[in-house]
């Protein structure tokens, strides 16, 4: 094992911070935002910037912008990557977050962590085509490649622990009440 | 069909596996009613005389019904008669039954829509101390035990279950997907009289944008209630029943989750309805009524509260599981090659691709009525005609089944 574990994460500030939601609970409501502007065909336009939390807006020093589109075989322009896509990436960037979070508090030293992420859809569902397949994926399968100073148990542990604690795991393997309005 | 055929004096029997209008006796639940008035059975030579035109008939009086009517043309039915299977030969088919085989050139397929109820995939993961019947084995409150309920499904069966049950103390979460709200009577009139009148229920299967789609429509959510009150699901909630999403899986743990759709399937529902009501309002403005009816109006949307429970601990609050999931067809004794990949009959408004086969009885084959007694008489005089052209050598050409459009 390495002397001094370093994964790039701070995790005194982590848990102080989990001290300190822990006696201000009220402190912990966030609210995640992103703001939506159809294009044309396909493509929209999101950008991410504040958010709410701690009991107040938070602001960022820049503006987050995606461009999302489908791809040339559905004939759309291809000018950014797919919703679902967007999904996946959300997926795996959260995972990869937590594994790294999580490494540095058990003092794992990570060299390196890869992921790949495949989702199958049938495409029957969103074309309407057969009522019993589903829009969404029908499974998600992550693959992890990670080096690090660990057995291999200690490294399943991670990840298992990883999706444990991943929001956005819990948001694709979970229900969420979805209200959409027209204002 | 059989009288149509009598009146054309076409050589037929009739086989039932039971007694005449078999699964009416042996596959309803015992308060149900039909979900069409009284004066809307009409059959070819028959209809309704009573005294009650606008009341729904019990389970009883349906049987009543369909046996009086095989009984006053003498349909030459033979009971207790089951098929075990149907295989095309040289002059026709061959039709097996426990009772002899039969040979004919022509087969009419009128075994229902409902012969099997659909379960989720999710279903073998209720924990055992849990009973499960479906929609199909339900008769009433008394054949379950106290305690909670999760009626998964909320069309016409779903919250009619729903409803009885939660009336006798037991407590019901009600899983709601995809249904078609409709109100019992509007502006003073049922419902299927306006469809009736206003022709929605005689637009044909080759007239529709989507006809897969239109077949494959929930039944509307009606209820033949004796005071023709509508049992919505805002009238469900009203009296306590718990509305959850649609049923989406059930943990390992036995953790019954709930889609998060439910308002928007909701919304969807209650704009629905209000473009049948429009197209109803058009019609009776268009044709004079307005002034003679009650004034249009609208009901309130659908009440969905704020955070519905998203999932439940089955083992902690509910006793029971009512799958009212809907059915699909039994056509496991068909050995003639006409089914789809989904197991159902690939038909052109219930005319096979196999020579002098029929279907009848199915959600839409011909006419939006289809699926009710009072669809039955136009689509038997329609699919009579063809079967009297094919026995005759006729090739019927107005009527062939163009399957590449489908």
């Amino acid at each position: 094992m390495a002397d001094v574990v370093n994964n790039g994460v701070n995790v005194e500030a982590l848990i102080s911070a989990r001290d300190a939601l822990t006696k201000a609970p009220e402190a912990a409501k966030f609210k995640w935002r992103a703001a939506c502007e159809w294009k044309n065909g396909t493509h929209s336009h999101s950008t991410v910037e504040g958010f709410f939390g701690l009991g107040e807006e938070q602001r960022r020093k820049r503006t987050f912008k995606f461009d999302a589109d489908h791809p040339e075989v559905f004939a759309s322009e291809d000018v950014g990557a797919t919703p679902v896509e967007y999904v996946l990436v959300g997926l795996a960037s959260c995972l990869t977050a937590g594994i790294a979070a999580v490494a540095q508090h058990w003092q794992i030293q990570l060299r390196s962590v890869t992921a790949t992420i495949e989702g199958d859809m049938d495409l029957q569902g969103i074309l309407g085509i057969d009522n019993d397949v589903r829009n969404g994926f029908s499974g998600i399968k992550v693959k992890y490649k990670i080096d690090a100073d660990a057995k291999r148990e200690d490294i399943e542990a991670l990840v298992a622990q990883s999706q444990k604690r991943s929001a956005v795991y819990d948001i694709v393997t979970n229900p969420t009440n979805v209200t959409v309005e027209v204002t | 069909m059989s009288r149509c055929l009598s009146d054309r004096s076409i050589d037929h029997v009739v086989l039932e596996r039971g007694e005449i209008a078999h699964s009416w006796r042996t596959e309803r639940w015992d308060s149900l009613r039909l979900l069409t008035p009284n004066w809307q059975s009409r059959l070819p030579g028959y209809g309704y005389s009573g005294n009650d035109p606008d009341g729904y008939r019990t389970v009883p009086e349906v049987v009543e019904f369909i046996s009086g009517y095989a009984t006053a043309f003498a349909a030459p039915v033979q009971t207790h008669t089951t098929v075990v299977s149907v295989r095309r030969t040289e002059a026709g088919y061959l039709v097996r039954t426990d009772q002899g085989d039969w040979q004919c050139r022509a087969l009419v397929i009128a075994s229902g829509a409902c012969n099997i109820a659909d379960t989720p995939g999710c279903a073998d993961r209720v924990p055992r101390s849990i009973a499960t019947l479906t929609a199909q084995q339900y008769r009433n409150p008394g054949q379950l035990a106290d305690g909670g309920v999760l009626v998964v499904g909320a069309s016409s069966s779903g919250t009619q279950i729903a409803n009885e049950i939660h009336r006798s103390g037991r407590p019901v979460t009600l899983a709601v997907g995809e249904h078609i709200r409709a109100p019992r009577m509007y502006r003073g009139k049922d419902l299927e009289w306006w469809m009736d009148v206003a022709g929605v229920l005689d637009e044909r299967y080759d007239a529709v944008d989507d006809i897969g789609r239109a077949r494959r429509v929930p039944s509307l959510q009606l209820a033949g209630t004796p005071d023709r009150s509508t049992l919505d699901l805002n009238a469900l909630t009203d009296i306590g029943v718990r509305l959850v999403g649609r049923l989406a899986g059930i943990t390992e743990d036995g953790k019954a989750q709930f889609a998060g759709s439910l308002r928007n399937m909701c919304a969807l529902s209650d704009l629905k309805m209000g473009r049948l009501l429009d197209v109803i309002d058009a019609w009776a403005r268009d044709n004079g009524l307005d002034g003679l009816v009650a004034p249009p109006h609208r009901l309130p949307p659908t009440h969905v509260e704020a955070s519905p429970s998203l999932g439940i601990k089955l083992t902690d609050e509910i006793r029971t599981v009512i799958w009212a999931t809907g059915y699909h067809p039994d056509y496991s004794w068909l050995d003639v090659p006409v089914l789809d990949r989904k197991g159902l009959i690939r038909h052109d408004g219930g005319v096979t691709e196999s020579p002098g086969l029929y279907l009848m009885g199915m959600q839409f084959l011909r006419r939006r009525k289809s699926v009710l007694i009072d669809g039955a008489g136009d689509d038997a005089r329609d699919l009579s005609a063809h079967l009297a052209c094919f026995l005759a050598g006729d090739p019927c050409r107005a009527l062939v089944p163009h399957f590449a459009s489908q």
